[in-house]
């Protein structure tokens, strides 16, 4: 199998890039899909731990990340064509009306 | 270690790589979406090298297959393949940079600091993670779990539906006075 630190370093590649994602871009729909990214590389983690100490929990974990994110995706979603609705744009900088 | 276990896992992690960075770069969306589909079968593909087949399938049909066809669709709804290129908040992307930078010394940081390096057991046995498996310990030990799962599932749906329906065009209650106004009328 290979070392540990091979996941490890793939999993905050991952994540680091889920999180340049989340700050740079200003699109929702690529925010939301960064934050994806994010879960998958926490997946990972959970998986390659899983395997390496025998303990199967770690992937039931995965599961149930899985299942939540879908939930979060759906709510998310709904709240982005909503917002559309009421202001016809979704540019994340033109959320603003709740600024002082 | 092989060469060629080497090599599929460095050419796993290139692809990986490269579609995340796909997916932060990618001026429409559709493409990002679809770096992100590629980026999740290549994670199911090191699932199953790690000896979990059920999540790597769970990988690819709900993320891969429903999460990301929820996308694509809400991408095409709203017409927002490309938006319009706007003045970031000022110094916006001098922060963001800064605080990847941060989270990358931490993680270097962990990384150098961490105790004793994991040690791989034995290898995994093909019957370590089999559906069978899994599904004894979800409804054995986890099965509070997995049905307040199932509620959040549905709660979400139905905050879905509610959040997206049409505001109601009120003629329901217009209609019976209508009705009546009309029979006054008459």
């Amino acid at each position: 199998m290979m070392p540990m630190s091979y996941f490890i370093g793939l999993s905050i590649l991952m994540f680091a890039m889920g999180i340049l994602g989340v700050l740079l871009r200003r699109n929702p729909l690529i925010v939301f899909m960064s934050l994806e990214l994010m879960f998958n590389s926490a997946n990972l983690l959970f998986v390659a731990f899983s395997a390496y100490h025998h303990v199967l929990d770690g992937q039931l974990f995965v599961f149930f990340v899985m299942t939540t994110a879908a939930a979060e995706v759906a709510v998310g979603l709904a709240l982005i064509v909503a917002i559309f609705k009421a202001k016809r744009t979704i540019d994340l900088d033109q959320m603003s009306s709740l600024k002082g | 270690m092989s060469l060629g276990s080497i090599l599929l896992y460095g050419l796993l992690g290139v692809v990986v790589a490269i579609s995340g960075i796909g997916l932060i770069t990618s001026r429409n969306a559709i493409y990002g979406a679809l770096f992100l589909v590629l980026n999740f079968i290549t994670v199911a593909l090191l699932y199953i090298a790690l000896g979990a087949p059920f999540i790597a399938l769970a990988q690819v049909t709900v993320y891969a297959g429903s999460i990301m066809v929820l996308f694509l669709f809400v991408i095409m709804l709203l017409g927002a393949e490309q938006l319009p290129i706007a003045e970031p908040i000022r110094g916006q992307r001098i922060l963001a940079i800064l605080l990847f930078v941060a989270f990358l010394a931490e993680m270097a940081l962990f990384v150098m600091l961490r105790g004793s390096p994991v040690v791989a057991g034995a290898p995994i046995t093909p019957d370590f993670s089999t559906p069978a498996t899994m599904g004894t310990l979800l409804f054995e030990q986890y099965l509070l779990p997995f049905e307040m799962t199932a509620g959040v599932l549905l709660a979400a749906t139905v905050g879905a539906v509610f959040l997206t329906r049409s505001p109601r065009p009120e003629r329901k209650s217009a209609l019976p006075e209508a009705q009546q106004a009309g029979k006054e009328s008459s």
